[in-house]
């Protein structure tokens, strides 16, 4: 699928050129994983195991008049059967959310949005739970939904949490970063104003597992052992520990393989409270698994942002400001994961790659009748919206000014020298070339010929058209002054120990779910000392075994843990020349490190490996004073900064002006991650987030209809790409790396979704220009494309 | 994973034994073929047979049989096995062109032409190519056989003529000479369920004009033949216009309504847009079978 540049003579195992430590190998747990032989928390099977179903809520707003679960008790296969009464009973009806809010863990006074937990059944097989939530006799009392955001602040209605005392709207929060008066300022005196309103509608992360639990209670000894679809384990077992008030040293969270985040597996959902409920009343381990329709209509979705963009620039286009407002749509309870004092996390990184005089962004928060989330959802918290903005924004300019795309960009990227740059919204970016990454994916493209190819189809009537876009990503969350989870700070810690014959294993706190964390980490390992990468193992996922850390999400986990990694390796050099220079008899001032060996300065033949020095450790060489007989060491990284990857995008499509169909022709990615530590994993990560911008761009929508039904509860209805609808990516790389991180790495995880969809749409707007359109709204479906054909393109919401 | 409500389940091993389990197990029990509308559908809890009887060892309805100037399709025929027939494809072009963008090849592998006409769906692709096709349906009862036009199996969406104690057996599709068909369709994405779609079928007579046409609609609410279109088109040289006029025509005669995969206004176009591409294309390919020989 992809244009490799650096690919070596062979990349299979047991190559003898395989490098030791970065480079293109495979995969360490794909063996498992294409074998079948992944171990998923369904695939958890305790003694004595019972299941758990949840009822939900048939409409979106509705006041819960009764329940009645007595023929639901009476099903032979029923063992229990907990509502919101219960749960008050355990003070646990309210789950606090990651955004300063609660979420109602089951229903105890009203409805607020289709698919809300109403019961949660516990039976003998998931077969009877199922069958027994039709047994459950609920009865409301239907309310007026609110499912359009635009219409939650408007004097009627409908007031969403009228629990909360003295409530009487629907106003989460006005939010606002920059100068505005200074932003006022320079818009008041530009030559350019140009305004853009611009959804991002609601979409759904939509991992291929769905999130499930199995929660093992054991009364005698105390101790939650809970398996869950967690990207999250150590935050999550201090939430558990506040929110069910089980003593924190009782908890045992282990998320075994994750088929997939995507921000879907941050949050704490109501199941897993469930199945923690469920275990301790019956006294026997609960499963609970959520199938596609719940996991698509409740647990979380991304994005639903509504933004006014507008850009003021000179007439030669130089981009002087940006300002924007946005209403954001948080659902019924927010539940927002991000990890900054900013109820829209990153969004204020909106002021893109550019150099900007002033910027402003406003950001009103806002329930409705809808599932509540707002995760991450590959977005590194909100900076996908922000970098659509832009990116819009930046295309919406060029189109007034007459002025092509690209070069609109390189003539207002922020130069490399200017680098540490401070934004106007309070970001210090790290390091970056921009022009450089842009003018190489142009080339990739052959920029100058796709745009000769396009004037000639534009002479025949042919629609075909080419998007740039440009991003920069703010990931690596981050610094503990500034950034936190419900108070838990974010630096990670690592634990590396060596054994005696030089095999190696990593404690880790963050959890793959699809990233290739065993194969990576082991790599910056190998790199650091010298130790091949097979020969490392990775311990990840189980809080009883591994240090504390927040968690992979955001594209956090080779910025913050895999500098921990590094510096972990580097804590185990740094001893082993200890324990070398006691086994040579040397000074260890005298030693020179060659990868994998210290030596004695001007006689490489004495020298001794790290299997060696780790045997010496364990062994009987008379250690030097103060050296414990061991190899190995612990850290816990505090990130100093946040690390600013970037990329430059362009995307071919050419769409049939009679039915409107886009196809998405060629795409090129030329992403900066910083250092590369696997190439071809890096690569993977930019397929699935060109593949992920596709969806979003061309078919993925959450929708509502207006009695607060959601639309895409179904992957019939919620559309996620195949194969047939993404061309050949063509990817390419510059290098810049981080100056703070201790390897220059800055995560990838993330960047092509952020990247994408800005990209593809400024493609089918530009290739629409023929029809004078300027803009149009995600998702371009054939039947959105043809109506802003008709010049009736309307927003989606 | 979607629970269906609790069935029981038994395989036929004839088509009479599958009728006589019809009979015995009455309105509440099901026949299931391919099963990718039923299984769906019983996930969702949408449709609750008590009991399920599985068809998919009724070999002798899984066959493609061409006698004399029919082609006989017996109705457990996978949607791969048409859409990997030259046989089909040499006669039928419209068969492989509407084959390849039903669902996606784990749905073609199992659905069968029976289960896809049982169903009628109104996005359903193959009920378009029967009608265009003028294909016959044979059903059998335990009273023994009946032989529909499509224009009497259909009863609207989700229903036909076939009866709850009866099994649709075989379709049967007459062979004219100089003819050539197509389809057509738009789908959001490759495996969706169409947006809208037309197809054709042209027959020349010896003088190279449209002896007889066909032009049939899927998910744009109607599910016979445009008339219209048909009437544009015979006794005339095909051109441009006359398909641009089909179109209209199609356009004229169908009634969508709108979903999340489209507004009114945008399918009624694709009710034309794609009437005037299937004629084309299915005119050329009559031009080129007359050509041939
Ligand atoms: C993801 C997906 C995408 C799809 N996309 C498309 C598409 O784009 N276009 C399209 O046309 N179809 C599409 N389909 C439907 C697919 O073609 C089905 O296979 C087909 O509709 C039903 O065929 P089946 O053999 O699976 O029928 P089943 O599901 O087994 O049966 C369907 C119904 O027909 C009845 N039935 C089956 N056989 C007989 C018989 N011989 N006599 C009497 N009754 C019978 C059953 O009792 C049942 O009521 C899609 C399906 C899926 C799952």
């Amino acid at each position: 699928m992809t244009v490799i540049h650096d690919r070596p003579s062979n990349p299979a195992a047991g190559d003898a050129d395989r490098p030791i430590g970065y480079g293109r190998i495979q995969r360490k747990e794909d063996p498992r994983f294409v074998r079948g032989k992944g171990h998923y928390v369904d695939d958890i099977v305790l003694p004595g195991m019972l299941h758990g179903a949840i009822l939900r809520a048939p409409v979106a707003h509705a006041r819960l008049v009764s329940i009645d679960t007595t023929n639901a008790l009476a099903h032979p296969k029923v063992v229990a059967v907990i509502t919101g009464n219960d749960l008050l009973g355990l003070k646990l009806a309210w789950a606090p959310t990651l955004s300063a809010d609660v979420q109602a863990v089951l229903v105890t006074d009203k409805v607020r949005f289709q698919g809300q937990e109403v019961a949660f059944v516990v039976a003998e097989d998931r077969y009877a739970a199922r069958d027994a939530l039709e047994l459950i006799d609920v009865e409301y009392d239907v309310l007026p939904p609110l499912v359009d955001a635009r219409k939650a602040l408007d004097p009627d209605a409908p007031v969403i949490r009228d629990e909360i005392e003295g409530r009487t709207d629907n106003r989460i929060f006005d939010w606002e970063m920059g100068d505005k008066a200074a932003t006022d300022a320079v818009f008041a005196s530009a030559d350019v104003v140009v305004g853009q309103e611009m959804v991002y509608p609601r979409v759904h992360p939509a991992p291929m597992e769905t999130c499930g639990a199995v929660a093992d209670f054991d009364a005698v000894s105390g101790k939650l052992t809970l398996y869950e679809t967690t990207q999250a384990p150590h935050a999550h077992r201090t939430l558990f520990a506040i929110v069910a008030g089980i003593p924190e040293h009782k908890i045992r969270i282990v998320s075994p393989d994750i088929g997939g985040g995507f921000g879907n597996k941050v949050g704490i959902y109501p199941g897993y409270i469930l199945a923690v409920v469920g275990s301790i009343v019956t006294g026997r381990p609960v499963k609970w698994v959520e199938d596609r329709s719940e996991n698509l209509m409740s647990t979380s979705f991304a994005r639903d942002y509504i933004m006014q963009g507008e850009i003021a620039a000179t007439k030669e286009g130089k981009i002087l400001a940006l300002r924007t407002h946005v209403l954001a749509d948080h659902g019924a309870f927010n539940a927002t994961a991000q990890p900054t004092k900013n109820p829209a996390g990153f969004f204020s990184i909106f002021t893109g790659s550019y150099d900007l005089q002033a910027a402003h962004c406003s950001v009103t928060g806002v329930y409705t009748n809808k599932a509540p989330g707002g995760v991450a959802y590959a977005c590194s918290f909100r900076v996908t919206e922000a970098v659509y903005l832009v990116e819009r924004m930046v295309d919406v300019l060029a189109r007034k000014l007459n002025m092509d795309p690209a070069e609109l960009r390189l003539k207002n990227f922020i130069k490399p020298e200017q680098f540490p740059y401070a934004n106007k919204t309070g970001w210090v970016y790290d390091s970056g070339n921009y022009e450089a990454a842009m003018r190489l994916s142009m080339q990739l493209a052959g920029y100058e010929d796709l745009r000769r190819e396009q004037a000639e189809k534009r002479e025949r009537g042919e629609l075909m058209g080419i998007g740039v876009s440009f991003f920069t990503e703010v990931v690596g969350a981050g610094p503990r002054k500034h950034f936190d989870i419900v108070g838990l700070g974010m630096a990670d810690g690592a634990e590396l120990r060596v054994h005696p014959t030089g095999k190696a294993v990593v404690r880790l706190s963050v959890q793959s779910q699809g990233q290739g964390h065993e194969t990576t980490f082991a790599q910056i390992v190998a790199e650091e000392l010298g130790i091949p990468p097979e020969d490392i193992d990775i311990v990840h996922g189980d809080t009883d075994q591994t240090p504390f850390g927040l968690g992979t999400y955001g594209s956090r986990s080779t910025p913050v843990s895999g500098a921990a990694v590094a510096l972990v390796a580097r804590k185990v050099r740094e001893k082993a020349k200890l324990i070398a220079g006691a086994m040579l008899e040397t000074r260890p001032e005298d030693l020179e490190w060659e990868k994998g060996r210290w030596f004695v300065k001007g006689d490489p033949s004495a020298g001794k490996t790290i299997a060696e020095i780790a045997m010496g450790a364990h062994g009987t060489v008379a250690l030097p004073e103060g050296v414990d007989g061991n190899l190995d060491a612990e850290v816990t990284y505090d990130p100093p900064n946040l690390t600013f990857p970037f990329g430059a995008y362009i995307c071919v499509v050419d769409v049939d002006p009679g039915t409107g169909q886009v196809k998405v022709r060629r795409f090129i990615a030329v992403d900066d991650c910083g250092t590369r530590i696997n190439p071809m994993i890096i690569e993977g990560q930019v397929h699935g987030g060109l593949t992920d911008g596709v969806g979003m761009a061309l078919m993925e929508i959450i929708e509502f209809d207006e009695a607060g039904n959601c639309l895409g509860g179904s992957f019939m209805d919620y559309l996620i790409p195949t194969a047939m609808e993404v061309p050949d990516w063509e990817t390419g790389f510059t290098v810049t790396p981080s100056p703070h991180h201790p390897i220059g790495a800055k995560g990838i995880g993330e960047s092509a979704t952020v990247g994408s969809p800005p990209a593809i749409v400024n493609a089918v707007v530009d290739a629409l220009a023929p029809y004078g359109v300027t803009h149009m709204d995600m998702p371009c479906t054939p039947a959105r494309v043809w109506a802003a054909m008709q010049g009736r393109a309307r927003p989606p919401i | 994973m979607q629970i269906p409500a609790p069935f029981d389940y038994v395989r036929a091993t004839t088509v009479d034994n599958a009728l006589e389990l019809l009979a015995r197990y009455g309105p509440e029990s099901r026949v299931v073929a391919g099963g990718h509308s039923l299984l769906p559908m019983m996930k969702l809890r949408l449709s609750r047979p008590e009991w399920l009887i599985d068809i998919n060892d009724l070999y002798e309805l899984d066959f493609i049989l061409r006698d004399g100037n029919k082609l006989r399709v017996g109705a457990l025929t996978r949607h791969t096995t048409l859409l990997e027939s030259e046989e089909v494809a040499a006669l039928f072009p419209i068969v492989r062109d509407a084959e390849q963008v039903i669902a996606d090849p784990v749905v073609r592998n199992r659905g069968t032409i029976g289960g896809s006409l049982c169903q009628a769906d109104p996005a359903e692709d193959l009920s378009t190519v029967c009608d265009v096709l003028a294909a016959e349906a044979v059903i059998r009862g335990t009273g023994g056989e009946r032989i529909l036009p499509m224009a009497e199996f259909h009863r609207g969406p989700y229903e036909t003529a076939v009866g709850p104690d009866e099994l649709l057996c075989e379709l049967r599709f007459p062979v004219r000479p100089r003819s050539g068909s197509a389809y057509e369709k738009v789908e959001r994405r490759v495996g969706d369920w169409a947006v809208g779609a037309a197809g054709a079928a042209v027959f020349l007579a010896e003088d190279g004009t449209v002896e007889d046409a066909a032009v049939g609609l899927t998910a744009l609410g109607l599910d016979h033949p445009v008339a219209e279109a048909a009437g544009v088109l015979r006794g005339k040289r095909p051109d441009e216009g006359l398909f641009a006029e089909a179109g209209r025509a199609a356009a004229a005669a169908c009634n969508p309504v709108a979903d999340q995969r489209g507004p009114v206004d945008y399918k009624r176009h694709l009710a034309d847009e794609l009437t005037r591409r299937v004629l084309r294309r299915a005119c050329a390919r009559a031009a080129a079978q007359m050509q041939e020989g």
